[in-house]
């Protein structure tokens, strides 16, 4: 029979009567969430769900909210919980899945991932941090780069390259490393916008047991595929109401001070703002396309629109402001735990947004895949399909 | 004779449901995709682009038998129409479906004129007298209007009143005047006319009368040729009158700039395709044109280009078929800036990937430029419509 929402919610007035949600020690209480189901019910059972449909997620986090419980705080772990989590789920071994999903999902273990290098970003095969078998251990040695969360972070998912012999995309192998070793340095990476959200990551003869393997050796590129298509749906927004994204503030300002108006930025703000709507229309559409079983490849337009807007929308506010366009609010090396481009002035979101066409997959690499994919153009001759050591770098 | 009950769907004063939109649905329906392929099916057969272009180059530019078939026997003239007056009983989302299908065959119908602009100004008005003749197809009409209009300020009629002549009837009228421009009414065998006098009415001129003529104007797209109306005293019937003639010509210009923006949609959709196919076959340098960035990059900025518009075209079409309020006026003004401005950027990447045989006459390219760029001029600019979100979206002009 099918587990309803009320069966859920019944579910977890059982629980909460088992485990009183103030007087119970916090991670005891995120422990015992996962090892009832009541964790993310579209998991597994024995894994913190029950192998129900995702969309019953939303009834458990409300009954848990309205009960004032205890949260895992998914801010502070989205890499872990948008990314290493599946990517567990899907390629690690069952004994694996024991032992990592259960502290990553409660928080215990914020997980990073370690994939992007100084000579490898669009071209993420043809990185070369080193993996060296040393018995039932791999050695590391490289530099890697862009990595959120390293320096709060238990675990990383962790490309290298582990035969150089072989072409790129087949000598590489998977692994979830160690982040509390000698061997791992991490240093914070400082913006354009002075803030440091990222980090480089220097690994010395840092060590990984085989044991944390993620797949089999030579198949790192199609792990990290998986890891990589997560990452896409989670960037690009969500549901939004009208004027919910970055137009809302550059709308507002523009309402509340008629003497900034001018007539070229009334054009532009009118370009602007529906650009925007249709944007967010372009979205609602997409989620029904989902919903109707009729997946589309527009979503990958989704993400283009939305840096360019972005972008623009920014540029546009700080214009508006005059004077204090020319003012920003701090240049201090602050360590946010994720982006956010509210809460900051105008200054700060047209530097910020300077990133959006670039993580996540840069504006020309959509390009090509939308070109190559979707409209089914010819692809690029290639340069580098012999062994990776002998390319040119 | 306004009893049927679909009268709330698509008069005017039929109210939107506010301005946080509910939820429209943004796809095709089963009826739409199944009226769309019967629709592609008769222009694939009847509208192949040598065809369209050699009628261009004839004194008799629409195709009557086209559309006589798409409008009697595929149903097309009186979608918007209710079963109890002859019509289908469908709505602006099927109107839109067509109109994406003509758009892709820059077919020279009046469709737009007749099914959407004149059919929307009859019922909007109240009197419903020509709608079973509309809807059979035995009637085409236009609304006389230059085809440039904007959908915010109905422009100044150049029609006057003119006096009475022995033995008019009660309720006959005599017109006298020029209407420059206007699309669709060379194949109407009636036009509705706007005239300027106390107080502003709208008037239904059957073409046959003497005193009528229509002097074809050449023009910058031939598939829909304008041409200019001169009446010299013709007589006509009174449609509506005052407050019910202004509405039924408002209405008439908004469903016909979001309908527009869905045959943009569909002409965007055809250069992209073509294109697309075209640098997958065009070799230069040993290699498909298409395998280079330079090229691959425009086409991957188009295809995103076509789906916003899509999204805008869709959402527009089903705030049509929800009623005439504020939403649906700020939807139509999204769907025809976006769409105007695409449709235009897809007719201008045809011809330049295309390289030089898209500058040729030889090649449909400049059949789809053409139709483009009228369309990005026609019931509203890019501009005009962007510009009226001052008030719909509260954005402000400067003092």
């Amino acid at each position: 029979m099918a587990v309803t929402a009320d069966d859920l919610r019944a579910q977890v007035a059982d629980f909460l009567a088992a485990h009183d949600p103030q007087g119970t020690e916090r991670q005891e209480f995120l422990n015992a969430r996962f090892d009832a189901g009541l964790a993310w019910v579209h998991y597994p059972a024995g894994l913190g769900g029950q192998g129900l449909p995702r969309s019953l997620q939303s009834v458990v986090d409300r009954a848990f909210e309205a009960a004032g419980a205890p949260t895992n705080h998914p801010e502070r772990n989205g890499i872990g919980l948008g990314m290493a989590a599946p990517t567990i789920l899907a390629h690690g071994s069952a004994e694996q899945k024991d032992r990592w999903l259960r502290p990553l999902w409660t928080g215990e273990e914020v997980w990073c991932q370690l994939f992007s290098e100084p000579g490898a970003g669009s071209d993420l095969a043809g990185l070369s941090t080193r993996a060296v078998r040393d018995g039932d251990e791999w050695i590391v040695n490289g530099q890697k780069v862009w990595t959120s969360s390293a320096h709060m972070a238990r675990r990383a998912l962790l490309v290298a390259r582990t035969d150089p012999d072989q072409p790129k995309h087949q000598g590489l192998t998977y692994f979830a490393l160690d982040m509390r070793q000698p061997g791992v340095e991490v240093r914070p990476l400082r913006q354009i916008t002075g803030e440091a959200e990222f980090n480089e990551v220097f690994l010395t003869d840092a060590r990984v047991a085989d044991a944390d393997r993620i797949g089999g050796v030579g198949e790192g590129w199609q792990v990290s595929m998986a890891t990589l298509m997560n990452e896409r749906v989670s960037i690009g927004g969500g549901a939004m109401p009208r004027e919910g994204g970055m137009i809302a503030s550059a709308a507002r300002t523009w309402r509340e001070h008629p003497e900034l108006r001018t007539p070229g930025l009334h054009d532009s703000l009118l370009r602007l703002w529906a650009d925007a709507e249709v944007a967010r229309l372009a979205g609602i559409r997409l989620r029904q396309q989902l919903a109707a079983g009729q997946p589309g490849p527009d979503g990958s337009a989704a993400k283009l629109v939305f840096a360019r807007l972005n972008q623009e929308i920014s540029e546009f506010e700080v214009e508006l402001a005059g004077t204090d366009g020319l003012l920003y609010d701090d240049w201090t090396l602050r360590r946010p735990e994720g982006a956010n481009f509210f809460g900051r002035n105008p200054g700060f979101r047209f530097l910020r947004a300077k990133g959006n066409s670039i993580e996540g997959g840069t504006s020309e690499i959509l390009r090509n895949i939308i070109a190559e994919r979707v409209l089914g153009l010819p692809k690029e001759a290639r340069a580098d399909t012999g062994p990776w050591k002998d390319l040119p770098r | 004779m306004s009893e049927t009950t679909a009268n709330e769907k698509l008069g005017p004063g039929a109210s939107g449901k506010g301005r946080q939109a509910a939820p429209v649905d943004l796809l095709y329906g089963e009826t739409e995709t199944e009226l769309r392929s019967a629709v592609r099916g008769l222009l694939e057969d009847r509208a192949g682009w040598r065809d369209v272009l050699a009628r261009t180059e004839t004194g008799h530019t629409y195709d009557d038998k086209l559309w006589h078939t798409l409008a009697a026997e595929v149903g097309c003239a009186g979608l918007l129409i209710p079963e109890s007056l002859g019509g289908a009983g469908a709505s602006f989302r099927e109107v839109a479906v067509v109109a994406e299908e003509l758009g892709r065959f820059v077919a020279p119908v009046p469709f737009l004129g007749s099914a959407v602009l004149a059919t929307t100004a009859l019922w909007a008005s109240g009197d419903t007298t020509l709608l079973p003749d509309l809807a059979s197809g035995a009637v085409t009409a236009a609304l006389a209007i230059p085809f440039a209009a904007g959908t915010r300020h109905r422009p100044v009629p150049t029609v006057r009143l003119d006096v009475p002549r022995p033995g008019d009837e009660r309720g006959e009228y005599r017109l006298t005047g020029t209407i420059s421009g206007v699309a669709d009414a060379l194949p109407a065998d009636v036009l509705l006319v706007p005239a300027d006098s106390v107080p502003y009415a709208l008037y239904a001129v059957r073409v046959s009368e003497p005193g009528v003529g229509k002097r074809p104007l050449v023009s910058l797209d031939m598939t829909r040729q304008l041409c200019e109306v001169r009446l010299d005293q013709a007589r006509g019937t009174q449609v509506a009158v005052g407050q019910a003639a202004e509405q039924a010509v408002a209405a008439a210009l908004l469903a016909g700039a979001g309908i527009l923006a869905s045959e943009q949609l569909g002409l965007a959709e055809r250069c992209l395709d073509e294109t697309v196919a075209y640098v997958k076959e065009r070799h230069q340098f040993a290699r498909p044109i298409g395998g280079f960035q330079a090229i691959k990059h425009r086409l991957a900025d188009l295809w995103v280009a076509v789906t916003q518009a899509r999204a805008a075209a869709r959402y527009a079409a089903g705030w049509l078929a929800a009623g005439f309020g504020p939403e649906t006026t700020l939807a139509v003004a999204l769907a025809k800036a976006t769409c105007s401005d695409t449709a235009l950027k897809a007719a201008q990447e045809m011809i330049q990937l295309h390289g030089g045989i898209g500058f040729t006459w030889e090649h449909p390219a400049h059949l789809y430029l053409k139709r483009a760029k009228a369309d990005s001029l026609a019931l509203g600019t890019a501009d005009a419509h962007r510009a009226s979100l001052d008030v719909l979206a509260d954005l402000p002009a400067p003092q």
